[in-house]
């Protein structure tokens, strides 16, 4: 497979995966700053958002100091300008479609297709008429829809695991930042910690991630921190958990190592399992006297190399 | 004559560059002035890839070097036999139909002045009128390095009233063309026995073809045919077209070059 | 009054080709037409064959309208054609052939020797080389016009790289797919083994030095190109991969394109960019469309290009007038298909009758195409001629003329009903080491009534193109 088809169908991953994680983000905030007793208001929620997403010089730039819901919205939802909004990934990821079309099976291309025509008549309406759940829930809606088309239509070959791979990097970064939101959000009310709210905001979380029904049946009880990050982070049934989203990236790596032989650099797959390794050797409270943030931290920056080594391995054209 | 000539260029990336592909037209024509007693090529790191004669006769060789490489060294060593033919091509193996030569590129395009000065001449016959417009533009341009560059057309040199050898070949080749005559630039190495400086050894002038003769060398820069001083490789429409070395590099580095050419006459 | 043969009614009666479409338009209530119609149109925007006009602006997404309403040719009509198309590919090819080589033609004084050797599509880069199996245009399209019962008569020959063959084949897809009980009750001669042809073709063509199964390509511009839809259909249905510039390079005299698994080396490039933009080493300096050092190795036979550089000049309007002289100077035959009568306006004769009689006539660039940059006399308007006489006297040789033609007319699904509008032809004949030709073409139809201008930039539609069998 060519290495432009094999970067173009990776980031086609990344940027479907990467619409749903702004249309998540969006939804977090919006019920967050639906808490009580926020003596501050909305607007440290918002900028503790545009923070976890490492967004918040971006958005000065374009905004200024108004950090308000709707300008946080339509940087998250329709701005071009931000390169991680759902408008530019829905825009990229069918671009990125239409460069590598005979590597999709039709129903993929019109999965895609569609989400982008959807998006330019979304466009279209007027802001009045639009709110963030209906925002987060058009994203969750096509990005499923493609989602199955792939995995019911793709040829199970080398660009199959290059679509997943990205999704599953993708996704592996974005529950990671996401779980970090809760960290810059806390981080200013030490004293909140183990409070009301702050089980509260784990609950948020866990509908952010569609996982608060998930979360019930794997433990029932009560919403405690220790068992929320447990069940993002470490639980191997939770579809956006960290551990199987580096399990799936791991798998797919796998596939192409086998796919293509020793002949073929396999440094992205060497590194994928030094830190799925050193994942399972930590349990939750290792994780929480190590420090979340500092944790996180850690995890970003390994996906950020697996996904480099990506690059060097397949994605770079060596000569 | 027999002449040795060594041309060494090399290039340095900052940072290192991914690769290189380079077309070279570095080996002397195959004519009855001048006769190869040896030559090689070489590249540092390369890979020599296609190797062949072209239709205007030129012999091309393509290099590839894959990178990550920080210094590449283009080195030519020979010795050429050379004879003195009045600037007369003969015995050239060319195929490419005269008739060719009469396009213009950006580099020749006429403007009023050359048009002006290829009108100015008037010759018994197409090698007599070939003369006169190389004397013309010798005399309309002089001989000045530093205030040309690469990319300047013979409209701006004549403009200026001063180049160096590219300016004079691409002046004359565009008063020839005006003229009806098909012209070219070729590009060579010239012996200069006054010790001239090293840079003079690398040398350009342009070929006319003139009826029954055929293709003949003018040096305007020089105002004389080329001699057995002189070591012709290749042609083409203009300095950009017969460029001995056309390449790319892959990368994002910083290129820095150096280029060295000496030619020295041999004891026979 | 000019009588436009009418390809449905002759002489009162509905010829043969047309009888059971004539009961299938009767049969048809216009609401299902209109169904059909809307049905046909979301299929094309799905598939995304959409087209975009350089410099038009407008909507990148449009779609080239498209007719229902097939054009069809009888079994012996087609024959004839056929063989015309492929003695002209023939010819086509042995000129290429002979003026980057020896010259002949011009030596024997049948063509000009400026028109050949100062052509701007002339390379001198090509001259002395053979391409294997002396191919140079692997895929000629000949734009014919018909005139009358048996009048056919060739336009334009597209010789580089032409365009619209992706019509052929999705028109023929959509037909069958809303009507295939059309299908059922005649036979319809099948076009979909082009894309297996022109692998065929292509693979045939693989330069000597190709170990095994040759590695075909498609060389594409780049997804902003107008094409690019053509180039990646059929990039797909011939199994090959689709490549840009940047995803090949050179090295040791072959030609290597970037995979996730290294290098892998390329034998056919089927190229759809232009000759300039080929290889910045050999060409333009700066173009960022092709692959550095590229032409040295087609030139020492590493890889095939096709359609090979520098194969422009045997399509040029000029050089076209010269065609039916090919014919007979290197195939010993005399041409089947004629040429439109062509005045060349660098000749002073052709020049005063031109400019003495240019409201009757149709004027060409001698580069142009699509239907840009020419002057149709009878639907210009006083001024227009006057203006466009003024650059017809700056650059005369930069002109040709010809006739208007009488360009037939098939039915086509307007507003009102079925009504005749004029038709053109483009077939794909494929030359390698055999010369094949699909029984069809694109069939272009001028949607306005009583235009004559085919051009999709200019409000031209699409048909299925159909060939009865016996």
């Amino acid at each position: 497979m060519l290495s432009r088809t094999a970067a173009n169908l990776f980031w086609m991953g990344r940027h479907l995966e990467r619409a749903e994680t702004a249309a998540r983000l969006l939804d977090v905030g919006a019920r967050i700053t639906l808490l009580p007793n926020t003596a501050e208001g909305y607007r440290n929620e918002w900028e503790s958002l545009l923070r976890a997403s490492g967004a918040q010089a971006a958005f000065a730039e374009r905004y200024g100091d108004e950090i308000t819901q709707e300008n946080v919205e339509t940087w998250l939802f329709f701005d071009h300008a931000n390169p991680s909004s759902v408008a530019s990934c829905i825009e990229r990821a069918r671009e990125g479609g239409r460069i590598v079309r005979t590597a999709l099976t039709s129903q993929v291309w019109d999965a895609l297709n569609s989400a982008y025509q959807d998006l330019r008549a979304l466009e279209r309406r007027s802001r009045g008429q639009l709110d963030p759940a209906m925002l987060t829930d058009f994203t969750t809606r096509h990005s499923s829809t493609v989602r199955g088309a792939i995995n019911a239509t793709q040829l199970r070959n080398d660009g199959w695991h290059f679509i997943n791979l990205g999704y599953s990097l993708e996704r592996a970064d974005a529950t990671a930042r996401l779980l970090d939101v809760k960290y810059f959000v806390l981080l200013p009310r030490v004293e909140f910690v183990g409070s009301g709210l702050d089980n509260y905001q784990w609950q948020v979380i866990l509908r952010a991630l569609s996982a608060h029904r998930a979360f019930h049946w794997a433990y029932g009880g009560e919403v405690t921190a220790s068992k929320v990050a447990d069940f993002l982070i470490l639980n191997g049934e939770s579809p956006r958990s960290l551990l199987t989203s580096l399990y799936e990236a791991v798998w797919h790596l796998d596939g192409l190592v086998r796919r293509y032989g020793a002949a073929v650099p396999a440094s992205a797959s060497a590194r994928a399992h030094e830190t799925l390794e050193q994942l399972i050797a930590r349990d939750i409270e290792a994780i929480f006297d190590e420090g979340l943030h500092e944790f996180l931290s850690w995890f970003i920056n390994e996906v950020a190399s697996i996904s480099n080594a990506v690059h060097d391995d397949y994605l770079s054209g060596r000569m | 004559m027999r002449l040795k000539i060594t041309h060494e260029t090399s290039y340095c990336y900052d940072p290192p560059a991914q690769g290189l592909v380079q077309s070279l037209r570095l080996t002397p024509s195959v004519h009855e002035g001048q006769r190869v007693a040896d030559w090689t090529i070489s590249v540092s790191g390369g890979q020599r890839g296609a190797a062949f004669r072209d239709g205007a006769g030129d012999w091309i060789e393509g290099w590839s070097v894959r990178g990550p490489v920080q210094e590449i060294v283009v080195s030519i060593a020979g010795q050429v036999e050379t004879r003195d033919t009045a600037g007369v091509l003969r015995g050239h193996r060319e195929t490419v139909n005269p008739l060719v030569y009469l396009r213009p590129t950006a580099a020749t395009r006429i403007d009023a002045a050359l048009r002006d000065l290829a009108l100015s001449e008037q010759g018994e016959d197409g090698l007599d009128l070939a003369h006169r417009l190389a004397a013309a533009v010798a005399r309309a341009i002089a001989y000045e390095p530093g205030v040309t560059e690469a990319h300047t057309t013979a409209a701006e040199a004549l403009a200026l009233g001063q180049g160096v050898c590219q300016d004079h070949a691409h002046a004359l080749i565009a008063c020839a063309r005006e003229r009806g005559l098909p012209a070219r630039y070729v590009s060579g190495y010239l012996h200069s026995n006054a010790g001239g400086e090293p840079h003079d050894a690398a040398h350009a002038w342009a070929e006319i073809h003139v009826g029954s003769l055929g293709w003949v060398g003018f040096d305007a820069a020089n105002a004389c045919c080329p001699d057995d001083r002189y070591v012709r490789l290749g042609s083409g429409l203009d300095a950009d077209d017969a460029a001995p070395v056309r390449g790319t590099t892959f990368g994002s580095g910083e290129e820095s070059l150096d280029v060295r050419v000496q030619v020295e006459e041999m004891e026979q | 009054m000019t009588i436009y043969y009418n390809e449905m009614v002759d002489g009162g009666l509905v010829r043969e080709p047309y009888a059971m479409l004539s009961d299938w338009i009767e049969t048809m209530p216009a609401e299902i037409r209109q169904m059909k119609q809307a049905e046909a149109e979301a299929l094309f925007r799905r598939i995304g064959i959409t087209f975009a006009v350089y410099g038009e602006g407008g909507d990148p997404d449009r779609l080239i309208p498209f007719d229902m309403m097939p054009r069809v040719f009888l079994q012996g009509e087609w024959r004839r054609l056929e063989r015309g198309i492929k003695q002209r590919a023939r010819g086509l090819n042995a000129f290429l052939r002979d003026v980057y080589g020896r010259g002949e033609i011009v030596r024997a004084g049948r063509i000009p020797a400026p028109l050949v050797y100062r052509n701007a599509a002339y390379e001198k880069a090509v001259v002395g080389f053979v391409p294997p199996r002396g191919v140079f245009s692997h895929i000629v399209g000949i734009d014919i016009v018909r005139t009358g019962r048996d009048e056919f008569h060739v336009l334009e020959d597209n010789c580089r790289t032409p365009s619209g063959v992706s019509y052929m084949l999705e028109n023929r897809e959509i037909m069958m797919r809303m009507f295939p009980a059309l299908f059922r009750n005649n036979r319809i001669e099948p076009v979909d083994q082009y894309p297996e042809l022109l692998r065929r073709t292509l693979a045939s063509v693989a330069p000597a030095k190709c170990e095994g199964e040759p590695t075909v390509v498609i060389l594409t511009p780049g997804h902003y190109n107008s094409a690019y839809y053509e180039h990646s259909f059929l990039a797909n249905l011939m199994g090959v991969e689709l490549v840009e510039g940047s995803d090949l390079f050179v090295d040791g005299g072959f030609v290597y394109m970037r995979t996730t698994q290294g290098p892998k080396r390329v034998d056919v490039i089927y190229r759809r960019i232009d000759d300039q933009f080929l290889d910045p080493l050999c060409f333009r300096r700066d173009s960022m469309l092709g692959v550095p050092g590229l032409m040295d190795v087609w030139r020492s036979g590493g890889v095939s290009i096709a359609s090979a550089p520098g194969a422009g000049v045997a399509d040029d309007k000029a050089v076209y007038t010269f065609v039916p002289e090919m014919i007979r100077f290197y195939l010993g035959e005399e041409p089947i298909l004629n040429n439109v009568q062509t005045w060349t306006l660098w000749k002073d004769d052709d020049y005063r009758y031109v400019m003495a009689n240019l409201k009757d006539l149709v004027v060409k660039e001698v580069h142009g195409s699509g239907g840009y940059g020419m002057l149709i006399g009878p639907r210009a308007t006083k001024a227009e001629i006057e203006a466009f006489a003024e650059r017809i006297k700056a650059d005369p040789g930069n002109y040709i003329a010809q006739p208007t033609l009488a360009l037939s007319t098939s039915p086509t699904f307007v507003d009102e009903g079925v009504a005749p509008r004029h038709v053109d032809l483009r077939p794909f004949c494929l030359c390698g080491d055999r010369i094949e030709l699909v029984p069809g073409g694109l069939t272009r139809v001028a949607l306005r009534e009583g235009s004559l201008v085919v051009n999709s930039s200019q409000g031209g539609g699409v048909k299925d193109t159909w060939v009865l069998s016996e």
